[in-house]
C-alpha cells in the first residue's frame, strides 16, 4: 500500500495525518487482541463471584464484570474475536465479490446483467436478516455472524471491483493485452486485478469497521458469538442487565468498539485520499447490520 | 413515468418472489423435516406425523410454496405454532410499534443530518465544518444499541425524564406511546444522522463547483441564493439514494434497538420465534422485513425518477 503513486511528490503514507492516526490506532488494537492469544492478565473463564463488579484498581485495571471476570482480559479477548469475525467476513466478501465484479466488467452483456441483478438483490438484505435465517437453521454462533456479514460484503466488493475494472478497461495497456491475444479472464487476472488492489484494500478497511459494528449488533441480540467465548458485542449484551449498577460494564466495551471503528475509518478515508481523491464517493455510506 | 413505474413494480415483485423462494427453501426444505425441527429430537413419530399434517407438510413442496405466497396476498400468513394465533395478527400488532419507531427515527435523522451537512458544506474548511465532520466520524462509529443504553442511563435512570423501556399501547395513551419511542428513536437516529450529514456535505461541495452555480452567480445571485435555489435541490439526488438505503437499515436497526428498550416490536417477535423454533412465524416475519426493505427501494427509485427526469426517460436500461 505504500508504493502507490499519489501525484508528483509521492508522499509517504505516514505524512497523511488521519491515515497515520488511523493505522497506528488500528495496529495498537490488533496488538491488544493478538496478545490475548498468549497472555491476558487473568483467564477469562475464571469466574469468581466474590470479586464481582469491582472498581478500577491496580489488580484489575478496568475492574471486574458481574461474574468477577477481569474486564481488561475480556476486552482483549473480545477485541480479538470482533476483529476475527469482521476480518473473515471481509475475506468472504472479497473472495466472492471481486471475481464476480471483474467478470461482470470483463464479459458485459447478459452475464453482467445477471451479476448486477444478483448484486442489487443482495444489497437489499441487511446482514441481520441473513443472520436470522442462518441462526434459525443452525443455531447461534460466531460463524453465523461471519457468514452473514460476509454475504453482506459480497455486493460491496463486487461493485468496487466492477467500477475499478470498467475505468481501466479503456486504457491502452488493456487494449495491448487484448491485441496480444489474451482473453477477458486472463486480462482481468493479470492486468486489472493488480491495479485495483488499492481500491479493494480501502474498501476492506471500511468493511472491517462495519463488520466490527455488525458483529457487535448480532452478538448483542444473541445471533453471534456465544459464551464462554467473548466479543465486544457479547460483553454489551451481558452488561445490559448490570448497567444500572455499574455503567462502566457497558461503557468500556462500547468505547472500545467506537475507538476501533473510528481508527479503521480514519485509516480507510486517509488511504482513499492518498490513493485517489476522486474515489471518495465509491461505496459511500452504508450501515451494516 | 408510467412505463418506469411498471418496470420497477415488476422488479419489486420479482425480487420479492426470489426472496420468498430462498426463505422457503432454507426454512422448509433444507434441514430435513420442519415438524421434527419444531418438536426437537425427543419427539415421537406419531406427534411428528400429526404436526406434519397440521402444518400441511405432507403436501408437495411446490403446493406449499404457492399456498404460502397466495395466502400472503390475501393476508393469511398461517397460524403461529408457538402462540396459536394467526401470524398476520401477531405481525400487525408488532408493526404498530416497529413502524412508528422507524419513521420517527427517520424523521429525526433527516432533520438533524441534512441541515448539519448543508452547514458544513457552506462553511467548508471552517472550524464548524471540521468540528461537525469529527462529530460525524464519531457518530458513524457508535453502535446504536449501545447509544440507547447510555440514553436510558442518562434520561431515564438519572434524570427520570422519560421511561427506561416498555411500551404503552396506542389505544391506552398515545402520548405515553410516543414518550416510550423517543429514546429508542434517538438511539437509532444518531448514526444515521451522521451518515446523512457526511453525504449531504459531500454532495453539496461537489455541486458548488458546478457550471450552473457559476451561471447563477453570473446572473447576479449571491452564493447563498445560488446554492439554495439550485445547489441543494441537485445535491439532494445522491442523498435520496442514501435515505432509501437508510430506511432499510433503520428497519434492521429497530429490530436490534427494541431489545434495549424492551419494546414489543417485530424484533422481539422474531427472536422469540427463533427460540421457540416457530418456523412459520420466523418465515413470515422475515418476509415482512424483506418487503419493507424492497418497498423502500421501490419508493426511492420512484422519487429519484420524479426528481431527475433523465432517469425516467431512459427507457429500457
Amino acid at each position: 500500500m505504500s508504493t502507490t503513486d499519489a501525484g508528483p511528490q509521492r508522499p509517504t503514507w505516514l505524512q497523511h495525518p488521519s491515515l497515520r492516526i488511523g493505522v497506528i490506532a488500528t495496529l495498537l488494537f490488533l496488538l491488544l487482541g493478538f496478545v490475548s492469544i498468549v497472555w491476558t492478565p487473568y483467564p477469562i473463564e475464571a469466574v469468581n463471584v466474590s470479586d464481582a463488579m469491582k472498581d478500577f484498581s491496580l489488580t484489575h485495571l478496568l475492574g471486574t464484570d458481574h461474574l468477577g471476570r477481569d474486564m481488561l482480559s475480556l476486552v482483549m479477548k473480545g477485541t480479538l474475536t470482533s476483529f476475527i469475525v469482521a476480518a473473515i467476513a471481509v475475506v468472504i466478501g472479497a473472495l466472492i465479490g471481486v471475481p464476480f465484479g471483474l467478470a461482470a466488467a470483463a464479459w458485459g452483456g447478459p452475464a453482467e446483467w445477471t451479476i448486477l441483478r444478483v448484486n442489487d438483490f443482495l444489497f437489499a438484505f441487511p446482514a441481520l436478516i441473513i443472520a436470522i435465517l442462518i441462526t434459525t437453521l443452525f443455531g447461534p454462533s460466531a460463524i453465523n455472524a461471519m457468514i452473514a456479514v460476509g454475504i453482506f460484503n459480497i455486493p460491496v466488493f463486487a461493485r468496487v471491483a466492477r467500477g475499478g475494472a470498467l475505468s481501466l478497461k479503456t486504457l491502452d495497456y488493456v487494449a495491448a493485452a487484448r491485441l496480444a491475444g489474451l482473453g477477458g479472464i486472463e486480462i482481468a487476472r493479470r492486468h486489472i486485478l493488480p491495479n485495483i488492489t488499492s481500491l479493494i484494500i480501502v474498501q476492506a478497511t471500511i468493511q472491517l469497521a462495519m463488520g466490527i459494528l455488525a458483529e457487535a449488533s448480532l452478538s448483542y441480540v444473541g445471533l453471534g458469538t456465544q459464551p464462554p467465548a467473548t466479543s465486544l458485542g457479547l460483553m454489551l449484551k451481558d452488561a445490559q442487565t448490570y448497567a444500572l449498577l455499574r455503567p462502566s460494564l457497558a461503557i468500556i466495551p462500547g468505547l472500545t468498539i467506537i475507538f476501533i471503528v473510528v481508527a479503521l475509518n480514519l485509516a480507510g478515508d486517509g488511504l482513499r485520499d492518498l490513493l485517489d481523491p476522486r474515489l471518495r464517493r465509491i461505496g459511500a455510506a452504508r450501515g451494516a447490520a | 413515468m408510467i412505463w418506469f413505474t411498471a418496470q420497477k413494480l415488476l422488479g419489486l415483485i420479482a425480487t420479492l418472489l426470489v426472496a420468498a423462494a430462498i426463505i422457503f427453501v432454507a426454512l422448509d426444505l433444507l434441514p430435513g423435516d420442519p415438524a421434527r425441527f419444531i418438536l426437537g429430537i425427543n419427539a415421537t413419530p406419531d406427534s411428528v406425523a400429526a404436526l406434519q399434517q397440521q402444518l400441511g407438510l405432507d403436501r408437495p413442496p411446490l403446493e406449499r410454496f404457492v399456498g404460502w405466497i397466495g395466502g400472503m396476498f390475501s393476508g393469511n400468513f398461517g397460524v403461529s405454532y408457538s402462540q396459536g394465533v394467526p401470524v398476520g395478527e401477531l405481525i400487525a400488532g408488532r408493526l404498530a410499534v416497529t413502524l412508528p419507531l422507524t419513521i420517527l427515527a427517520m424523521i429525526l435523522s433527516t432533520i438533524v443530518g441534512l441541515p448539519l451537512g448543508i452547514l458544513a458544506a457552506r462553511k467548508r474548511g471552517s472550524v464548524a465544518d471540521t468540528g461537525l465532520m469529527l462529530l460525524a466520524q464519531l457518530g458513524v462509529a457508535v453502535p446504536n444499541f449501545w447509544f440507547g443504553m447510555l440514553l436510558v442511563l442518562l434520561f431515564a435512570v438519572t434524570l427520570h425524564w422519560l421511561p427506561p423501556g416498555g411500551f404503552v399501547p396506542w389505544y391506552e395513551n398515545p402520548l405515553g406511546s410516543i414518550a416510550s419511542l423517543i429514546l429508542p428513536s434517538l438511539a437509532l437516529a444518531l448514526p444515521q444522522a451522521a451518515i446523512l450529514a457526511r453525504v449531504m456535505r459531500t454532495a453539496l461541495v461537489d455541486v458548488q463547483g458546478s457550471d450552473y452555480i457559476r451561471a447563477a452567480r453570473a446572473k447576479g445571485l449571491t452564493m447563498s441564493e445560488a446554492v439554495w435555489r439550485h445547489g441543494v435541490r441537485n445535491a439532494l439526488l445522491p442523498v435520496l439514494t442514501i435515505l432509501g438505503l437508510q430506511f432499510a437499515y433503520l428497519v434492521a436497526g429497530t429490530v436490534i434497538v427494541e431489545n434495549v428498550f424492551y419494546l414489543p416490536g417485530l424484533g422481539r417477535l422474531i427472536f422469540d420465534a427463533i427460540n421457540a423454533r416457530d418456523l412459520i412465524l420466523v418465515r413470515s416475519s422475515i418476509i415482512i422485513l424483506v418487503l419493507a426493505v424492497i418497498a423502500t427501494m421501490f419508493i426511492t427509485d420512484l422519487c429519484y425518477a420524479w426528481a431527475d427526469p433523465r432517469l425516467r426517460d431512459r427507457r429500457g436500461e
